[in-house]
């Protein structure tokens, strides 16, 4: 096979599940993030286990003016493959800790929608000219309805979901498929402290069935599935009820 | 700007949650705080534990006991730290996270041609877990424990620094730290060998063994085998003690189609009146006559012959809501023999239910202060929790202890203080380490405790 995943935001517990499919499927891979130390581990587990190629990259979502150097190393080191890119960088603060400092706010606005709207606005020429490829981005279900625990999380996600169907229409004409995942929680470092969450998926099942369903094409889809039906019930609660709901 | 962004992500604090884990055996509950650090940097940080608890760490939780537990402490789960970092096909050496578990080198090595040298009797143990309890396997006679074939490992120590430590570097705190019971530190990678094998499969012999001295001849005889072991049939008493089934095993020269492994789930917690004597004792029956009374060659794969019990995932709920322990020791030869007649008629004659026993010739001496492993027999067994059953593993590590034996910490939850210090000479020599490396004991678990240490 001769592909190359770019994973933005590749220490995630999600990410790196994703980046091990990607590899058992003899992709190559790109491990974008900021904690070298760790992706260089990555790396070599790839490599070992799989026999692909792997190289760690520093990338910084916040750091927009270095997005266009980043996009363009990234192109030369994919060779004469098709580049793919799977998207999970993204922070949760608490909504109290972001109510009570505006900078904590505006730092998760900047990380989960600023920084990829600018890697993927940059990235949109360079899939454009490869004519293919895939680009599947981690959404969440928390941007279905602002709820009261984790809105401002869901709002950044929600607009990274719009964003995702415009792009996917504009680079449709090249044949690039962009699949936004609205995932459920997973069970990692993120929500391994918060209380017991429902339909929790394990990183590696999470990642299976997001590469089966980036193989089936765009559009967006629930990961777990369950979270279509609940999230279809929860979008249609009437707002009065809703309001008085402690999700 | 970004900048001090990053550095705040950075130095986040370590997600910590109040849990309550157990031991394999689910003997027990135990309340504490535990955090699971997915790289490096978060393993680093976990060691600065909430409130000044003290800490240990966490593997596959595979230990039967509390080696793993630390009551109201804080635990450091390290199965998300699960990167192989290097191998040399050329020498075998693999350089790995201790997350990392035995079930992921026999998938990624045994296609390539390698095992790991020493493996316990599950593959979801970590190497982290192995080296601390010094682990054994099926070939301990000849192979040694898992610390033998330890190059080096990296030590996170109690105050924060990072030691890769060698027998060289400092033989002292190797040698405290093969086998010991993460008392010394976060172990944050290991060095070993993997060993070379020609197939993926192993011939297996098995034979049909009347009694207790029948095995010990039947022992004697396949001293050569590299693989060894007996599983015994606890609840056989009087002319029939000790009868069981004999196996030994080498590697196949040709292989044979791997199926991918599919474990079953064991469904419920079984309620209690399961496991009564008569079911154990014809699950008992049955297995000693599956093997046909003029023996039996078959060729199996690695899994199936290292990790039989792993086709029955949770399997340990089989011994319902309260629980069970496991016994196990190793006797010297000589006194030991008659030891492991007098532990065998104990069991028996409480009528314990018990599956098979497990009965194994130990080799040398390993070289970890705590290592388990010397010359002599191994006999593990299962009794299930129960009132009374206390009172059974007092009667078992006396004996035990009167013979020159020792109670292996991997799977113990009973151990007296004053029994470990008689059985693990080397203890003092131990501790005095751990005053150098952790004078204040911010590493401790429920096992330490009562331990003595
Ligand atoms: C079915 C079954 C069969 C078994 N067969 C055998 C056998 O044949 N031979 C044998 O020797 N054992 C056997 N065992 C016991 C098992 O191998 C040991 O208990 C082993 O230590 C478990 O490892 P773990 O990863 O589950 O770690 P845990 O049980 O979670 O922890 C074990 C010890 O390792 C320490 N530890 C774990 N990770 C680290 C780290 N990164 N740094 C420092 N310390 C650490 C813990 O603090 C604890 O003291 C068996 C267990 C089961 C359930």
């Amino acid at each position: 096979m001769n592909e190359t995943w770019l994973i933005l935001g590749a220490s995630s517990a999600v990410a790196r599940a994703f980046a091990r499919e990607a590899a058992a499927h003899g992709a190559a891979l790109l491990l974008a993030g900021r904690d070298m130390e760790d992706l260089e581990h990555q790396a070599a587990d790839l490599a070992i286990r799989h026999g692909v190629s792997a190289l760690p990259m520093r990338f910084e979502a916040r750091e927009l003016a270095s997005h266009a150097g980043f996009v363009a190393e990234c192109r030369q080191r994919a060779g004469s493959g098709l580049l793919n890119v799977f998207l999970a960088f993204g922070v949760m603060p608490d909504q109290a800790e972001a109510d009570a400092d505006p900078a904590v706010a505006a730092g998760m606005v900047e990380a989960n929608f600023t920084g990829a709207a600018s890697v993927l606005g940059v990235l949109g020429p360079v899939l454009e000219a490869q004519q293919g490829g895939t680009v599947v981005a981690l959404g969440s279900v928390a941007g279905d309805r602002g709820r009261k625990r984790n809105f401002l999380y869901g709002a950044t996600k929600a607009a990274l979901l719009v964003y995702l169907q415009g792009y996917a229409a504009r680079l449709s004409g090249a044949g690039v498929r962009v699949l936004c995942i609205k995932a459920g929680p997973v069970d990692t470092g993120m929500t391994w402290a918060l209380p017991r969450l429902p339909f929790m998926a394990s990183p590696r099942e999470f990642a299976a069935a997001a590469w089966r369903r980036a193989g089936r094409g765009g559009g967006s889809a629930y990961l777990p599935v369950i979270w279509w039906p609940v999230m279809t019930i929860i979008r249609l609660l009437p707002t009065p009820i809703f309001n008085r709901l402690n999700i | 700007m970004p900048d001090t962004l990053a550095a705040q992500a950075a130095t986040r604090p370590t997600a910590w949650k109040q849990t309550a884990l157990q031991g394999w055996g689910r003997s027990s509950l135990s309340p504490c705080l535990a955090a699971r650090p997915e790289r490096l940097r978060e393993l680093r940080a976990a060691l600065d534990a909430p409130e000044g608890r003290t800490l240990i760490a966490h593997g596959g939780g595979r230990s039967y006991g509390d080696a793993a537990l630390n009551t109201d402490g804080a635990v450091v789960v390290t199965g998300r730290l699960d990167r192989i970092l290097g191998f040399d096909p050329a020498t075998g050496e693999l350089v790995a996270e201790p997350g990392v578990t035995f079930a992921d080198l026999l998938d990624v090595f045994l296609p390539r041609g390698f095992v790991a040298p020493v493996s316990p009797g599950t593959a979801h143990v970590t190497l982290g877990g192995a080296l601390a309890n010094d682990v054994h396997g099926k070939n301990h006679h000849h192979a040694g424990s898992f610390g033998e074939h330890v190059l080096w490992f990296d030590l996170l120590l109690a105050d924060g620094r990072m030691q890769r430590v060698s027998p060289e570097s400092d033989p002292a705190l190797f040698q405290a730290t093969i086998g010991g019971i993460g008392l010394t530190g976060l172990v944050a990678a290991l060095c070993f060998r993997l060993m070379r094998v020609p197939s993926n499969a192993l011939a297996v012999r098995r034979r049909r063994v009347r009694n207790l001295d029948d095995f010990l001849a039947g022992f004697a005889a396949a001293g050569g085998a590299t693989w060894s072991v007996g599983w015994i049939d606890a609840l056989a008493g009087g002319a029939s003690l000790g009868r069981g089934v004999l196996e030994t095993a080498e590697p196949a020269e040709s292989g044979i189609e791997a199926r991918p492994a599919k474990a079953r789930r064991f469904p419920i917690d079984a309620p209690g009146w399961l496991l009564n004597g008569a079911s154990v004792r014809a699950f008992n029956e049955f297995y000693w006559r599956r093997v046909p009374a003029s023996g039996q060659q078959v060729t199996v794969p690695y899994r199936q012959f290292l990790y039989p019990l792993d086709a029955i995932e949770g399997w340990n709920r089989m011994y319902g809501k309260q629980g069970f322990r496991q016994f196990q020791c190793v006797v010297p030869p000589g006194p030991g023999e008659a030891a492991l007649r007098q532990l065998l008629e104990t069991v028996a004659a409480g009528g314990n239910a018990s599956f098979l026993a497990v009965l194994k010739v130990m080799g040398p001496q390993g070289q970890g202060m705590l290592s388990f492993g010397m010359p002599g027999y191994s006999l593990a067994l299962d009794i299930p929790a129960r009132p009374g059953s206390e009172a059974i593993f007092a009667r078992l590590e006396r004996i035990t202890r009167d013979a020159g034996g020792r109670i292996y910490l991997a799977k113990d939850s009973l151990l007296s203080a004053e029994s470990f210090a008689a059985m693990y000479p080397r203890a003092d020599e131990f501790r005095a380490v751990r005053q150098r490396v952790d004078p204040h004991r911010r590493l401790s678990s429920d096992m330490a405790r009562r331990i003595g240490l």
